[in-house]
């Protein structure tokens, strides 16, 4: 679901086909007949943004037959936690959870805390605010338990307050008939997902889910995978081979780049980026952003060597480690944040390093706006992308509405080194870290992005030495001091991963984050990462052939945390540490041994830590986690099937329409999430909501998706002359009842509308796209692949251009996957003409822009 | 099976190496492409841009001098079955086929069929093209693959008409025909053909040919076993028209659905008894002529 993994990861989509062969069922759910349907055995067709609706009434029929592994649930999710007496679901709030404070549009989440116990968010508050720095508890930070388990529990899970029960209630109207009609879905068919998952889970059997973007691309983004985390808790397939959660990544190393993070609000790790105010000191931020037990319990460790690998001999504990040269984040600089603030003048100078949001990017136009009120902007890419081109080569310059004379951008094009000229690290789905060797130097003035920063960094270190004003000490302290070789100076990357991997103060590599100390004698540049270096060996460039090893290939490769291959792999052992089956054996106790032993696996637990054994009042950090909790982040070591903290918009996932939509939400009268982050203003008119006058005059549902041909923005692809000759088009897919609604002939043009814009694609006319019954009314679906930009081999119109930007609040990610549009046959009109017919549109609906 | 063509092994004697060629499963094919591309690196093939087709996913459109691999799609409805009453489940369970077997169906599903199949010169026992080459351009390798070479070539295009399938064509700007060599410069270094290399779910198996004949046989028996009744063997066949291919393939459907001709024959095969023929007919008339000629004196 939320994927479409044939045509989004082909080379990894061999194992789904390999576990066909050997007799596993695949299902495919998805608003389209895909590459990957066509390899399903059941290929369901779901109205796209739905997809809460279609997992929670997996979830309610795993109650209603009684399927779910009740052992695993009542010992390894928080299931038999009771909650307080003031909580409110969204069965008793007409769809919001109790704590909403309208002024704030914000969560007070004290009444989602375990009964007897405190919830709090990173940084010490109680209104989990998702937009302001620090504020943001994400994971299991802010919650610390006294005990190390909830303290007030019910282990027959009966208790009407307990969480099993309040989940089993707040699912209790996703029946069978309410996902058809939400959903559109055949009834039939979702149940046979049900069926086929209920009766594939168990002792013997585990079922995965893999996801991609079709989830995260949502306002209910986090929310989306929040349910299926529910759905697969309570039938324990987490932490069990066969069985997981998959993330299938956006692009090769996205996975890398959060881990070490481009993100603004993160540090290496997942570690919480301080706030200036509520976070003075180094102890003040340990204390408030760490529970004090699980694998979180050493924060200060993990921090601490953070900055010792930063900072290195300046930071010492007189000065907190450096703790105050890190920045503070002072407001919501996420993506969007930022091109909205840069469109009002905002923001001087932007660097779009591999990165082009004028076709990547949701309301490209505005994205396009934004930039050209740029002080001066770098891009450092493979070619002038869209993104570096957009002062002189533009829908803009096209309509005549911007001209280059106009704008006062100053533009810097920086060649960027393909992935083949350079050494370093791709990061897959499964936390893998793959090395590449460099195979060529890169041509002319192309570098990679580890030379281009760090002889940036050098030069602004060489114009600031001497300087005694105490703001340039941050940059002068730094540990900037990498080898560099070769005829471009390029630094040693393997020096950068050691230094990552973390040393000990006698320079020796450490093995795992186990090994880092608060004291200032080790430094690790991620603790998620440290003993990548084990033994001095780079272990993410180990390639023993899988034909030498069992199938858990543990020497290939190296994955985070400590090379551990199936995360909480614990919960492949029952409680007393036995394999819940021969068959799904993975991970057990060897009682003669007294440690933990696998297939072939790190296990993911405490090595000695015996599966009888319960903390003391006073253990702290990983000593407050017993014996068979297998979920070591969390300060209670359970799987969270409730989420009394941590994210925005709620404990558990509930159904919402999506920000434009043609339907209302038949479940509660409050319509769209609540806490969604909406930017009204006249470059991003919003459409009006489903029901409301205006909404029809953008009857059909819009989504948005890739094709295996092409990469992302296209920066990468149809710029490649064997790439562009695969899909050299921009086209849309329509059934065929669409075709005939809207006069639209198959091969031919046709215009797609939104309040936004208006753009041109050629048509495919499909039955792999079919109409709906939603709500007793047809729902009509109008696909885009959103490659094209007016760059390149292969040129054509963004269908980015068409979306508003509205976003999930948890993580700032914009409602790619769903909007509403109208479809017309012929071209799209040039110029003043194009903005007309828009204006025209919003006329039409109401919209104000 | 009769793997033996015409000039080997017989005419490589000792430097004979085994029959190599390919066996395509197009029931695992994802139509991902990466054999074309895979294919055009790196033989460095120029591109052929041919816009947007309006042919389901498929802008390549067919073989040719500058496409050596091909992946046709193919979008169809999947005819409703006799006791249409079955309710959706149960339609999708018989599609789901049988979990004994372990295998299910492929490229079907919702009542619509997606057929996905990457086509290639078929490298024939019987090869028309070879023997209407008139420079000797085109020849059997010591592998048993049929190789055009580009330096011998002087582009009559003779060869082009004589293929069955269609797969032989000359490049425009240059003249001459070019046509996947089964990667004969990676053969000679003990590796796979490039698309082979590429393919991801292994649907472009590579190997000795009597072992991929085998294996294939094998692949049907499954398929057949867990019900996909019109999963069939194509070119597997050394008695069919062309002695059986070096690349053949197991198709889901008719071969005319994918684009192949139903029952390809060497174009070449009669053409001894057309000589035959074409001589009876001369010598009768000759005898005729002579007869009237003699019979008309005196």
């Amino acid at each position: 679901m939320g994927s479409n993994m044939a045509e989004q990861h082909p080379v990894g989509f061999q194992w789904v086909m390999e576990a066909k062969e050997r007799g596993a069922k695949v299902m495919h759910v998805d608003p389209r007949f895909t590459r990957t349907s066509a390899m399903a055995d059941l290929h369901v067709p779901i109205r796209a943004g739905t997809d809460i609706a279609f997992l929670g009434g997996i979830v309610n029929h795993v109650f209603e037959h009684d399927a779910w592994f009740r052992e695993y649930v009542r010992h390894y999710t928080n299931a038999t936690a009771i909650l307080k007496p003031e909580f409110r679901d969204t069965e008793d709030a007409a769809g919001l959870f109790s704590g909403w404070n309208p002024e704030d549009e914000a969560y007070v989440i004290d009444s989602w805390a375990y009964n007897k116990t405190e919830a709090e968010t990173a940084g010490g508050k109680h209104e989990q605010e998702g937009d302001v720095s620090g504020e943001q508890a994400h994971g299991a930070h802010g919650f610390s338990l006294r005990h190390g388990r909830p303290p007030d529990t019910d282990d027959s899970m009966e208790d009407e307050r307990c969480i099993l029960q309040i989940v089993k209630r707040h699912f209790s109207r996703y029946t069978p008939e309410m996902v058809e009609e939400i959903c559109g879905c055949p009834r039939e068919k979702f149940l046979q997902v049900a069926r086929w998952m209920c009766e594939n889970s168990g002792r013997e059997r585990t079922s995965a889910i893999c996801y991609a973007v079709g989830w995260t691309q949502h306002t209910t983004g986090v929310q989306n995978i929040r349910a299926a985390s529910i759905v697969q808790l309570l039938l324990g397939n987490i932490g069990r081979p066969g069985g997981g959660i998959l993330a299938l990544r956006g692009h090769a190393n996205i996975q890398g780049s959060t881990d070490i993070p481009t993100l603004f609000n993160i540090l290496p790790g997942y570690i919480p980026m301080p706030h200036p105010q509520e976070q003075p000191s180094l102890d003040k931020f340990v204390e408030l952003n760490g529970p004090k037990n699980g694998a979180w319990g050493q924060l200060k460790a993990y921090m601490v060597s953070l900055l010792k690998a930063w900072w290195g001999a300046a930071a010492t504990e007189d000065n907190e480690y450096c703790f105050h040269h890190l920045p503070r984040i002072s407001g919501d600089h996420s993506h969007y944040a930022t091109m909205l603030k840069m469109l009002d003048g905002g923001v001087k100078g932007f660097f779009a390093v591999g990165q082009n949001p004028t076709v990547g990017s949701a309301n490209t136009k505005l994205q396009r706006l934004a930039l050209s009120k740029l002080d001066w902007l770098v891009v450092r890419d493979l070619h002038e992308t869209e993104t570096a081109a957009f002062w002189h080569d533009s829908p803009e310059i096209e309509d005549g509405e911007l001209r280059p004379e106009e704008i006062g951008t100053e533009v810097f094009f920086m060649p960027a080194a393909a992935h083949t000229e350079k050494d370093g690290n791709f990061t897959n789905t499964q936390r893998l870290l793959q090395w590449h060797h460099k195979a060529l130097e890169p041509p002319g003035d192309c570098r990679s992005e580890l030379n281009w920063v760090y002889h940036l960094g050098r030069r602004i270190r060489e114009k600031l030495a001497g300087s005694d004003d105490p703001r340039d000490r941050a940059i002068l302290e730094l540990t900037w001091d990498y080898p560099v070789k070769g005829p471009h100076e390029e630094p040693d990357a393997e020096a950068v991963l050691q230094e990552i991997g973390g040393r000990k103060a006698d320079g020796s590599f450490v093995d795992s984050y186990d090994e880092l100390a608060d004291d200032g004698s080790t430094s690790c540049g991620s603790w998620i990462h440290a003993g990548i270096y084990k033994d001095g060996v780079n272990q993410s460039a180990r390639k023993t052939p899988g034909t030498g090893q069992n199938w858990i290939a543990h020497e290939w490769g190296w994955a985070w945390p400590k090379d551990v291959r199936i995360l909480y792999n614990r919960a492949s052992a029952d409680p007393d540490g036995n394999p819940w089956s021969e068959r799904k054996r993975y991970v057990w106790w060897d009682a003669n041994e007294g440690k933990w032993t696998s297939l072939g696996d790190s296990p993911d637990f405490p090595a000695d830590k015996a599966p009888d054994y319960e903390p003391g009042r006073r253990d702290k950090g990983m000593d407050a986690i017993r014996g068979d909790a297998p979920f070591i982040v969390h300060p209670d070591g359970l799987g969270w099937v409730f989420a009394p903290s941590g994210l925005v918009d709620g404990p558990l996932p509930a159904h919402y329409e999506p920000q434009e939509s043609p339907f209302r939400n038949p479940l509660y009268p409050q319509q769209l999430s609540p806490t969604r982050q909406v930017f009204p203003r006249p470059e991003n008119p919003y459409h009006p909501p489903g029901g409301e006058p205006g909404a029809e005059v953008f009857p059909f549902v819009l989504t948005t998706y890739r094709l295996t041909e092409h990469h992302t923005a296209g920066a990468m692809s149809r710029t490649v002359a064997y790439l562009a000759e695969l899909q050299p088009e921009l086209f849309c897919e329509v059934s065929p009842i669409l075709a005939e609604l809207r006069g639209l002939e198959h091969g031919g043009w046709a215009t797609v509308v939104s309040a936004r814009t208006a753009i041109e694609a050629r048509v495919m006319v499909t039955e792999r796209v079919q109409p709906l019954e939603v709500q007793g009314r047809p729902m009509h679906l109008v696909g885009l692949p959103y490659h094209w930009g007016n760059r390149g081999l292969a040129k054509g119109d963004s269908a980015n251009e068409l979306l508003p930007v509205v976003l999930d609040n948890n993580v700032h990610i914009s409602e790619y996957k769903v909007a509403t549009c109208d479809i017309r046959p012929g071209r799209r009109p040039r110029g003043r003409e194009r903005l007309e017919l828009v204006e025209e549109y919003r006329r039409r609906a109401g919209v104000k822009a | 099976m009769k793997l033996e063509t015409s000039a080997w092994p017989d005419s490589y004697g000792a430097d004979a190496k085994p029959r190599v060629g390919f066996f395509t499963d197009t029931s695992v094919c994802i139509g991902c492409k990466a054999c074309e591309v895979a294919c055009k690196e790196w033989n460095r093939i120029p591109d052929s841009p041919k816009g947007f087709t309006g042919n389901s996913y498929d802008n390549t459109v067919d073989l040719g001098a500058n496409t050596w691999r091909h992946v046709a799609f193919v979008e169809k409805r999947v005819p409703v079955d006799a006791d249409g009453g079955a309710s959706l489940v149960e339609a999708a369970e018989r599609g789901g086929l049988v979990e004994e077997a372990g295998v299910n169906t492929y490229q079907e599903g919702d009542g619509l069929r997606w057929l996905m199949s990457s086509d290639v010169c078929k490298h024939c026992t019987h090869a028309a093209c070879l023997e209407v080459c008139p420079t000797g351009a085109l020849f059997r390798t010591e592998f048993g693959t049929v190789v055009v070479q580009e330096d011998v070539c002087n582009g009559c295009g003779y060869c082009v008409p004589a293929c069955p399938f269609g797969v032989l064509d000359r490049r425009e700007d240059d003249g001459r025909v070019w046509k996947c060599t089964l990667c004969y410069d990676r053969l000679k270094d003990d590796q796979e053909p490039a698309c082979a290399q590429a393919c991801p779910t292994n649907s472009i198996q590579f190997g000795e040919l009597a072992e991929l004949r085998a294996r294939a046989e094998g692949r049907l028996a499954q398929l057949t076993a867990a019900g996909q009744a019109d999963a069939r063997l194509y070119l597997a066949d050394s008695d069919d028209g062309i002695g059986g291919g070096g690349a053949f393939f197991l198709l889901l459907d008719d071969p005319e659905v994918y684009g192949l001709p139903p029952d390809p024959v060497d174009t070449t095969r009669d053409l001894g008894s057309i000589w035959a023929a074409a001589g009876a007919a001369a010598l009768a008339l000759g005898a005729g002529l002579a007869a009237a000629v003699l019979g008309g004196r005196g």
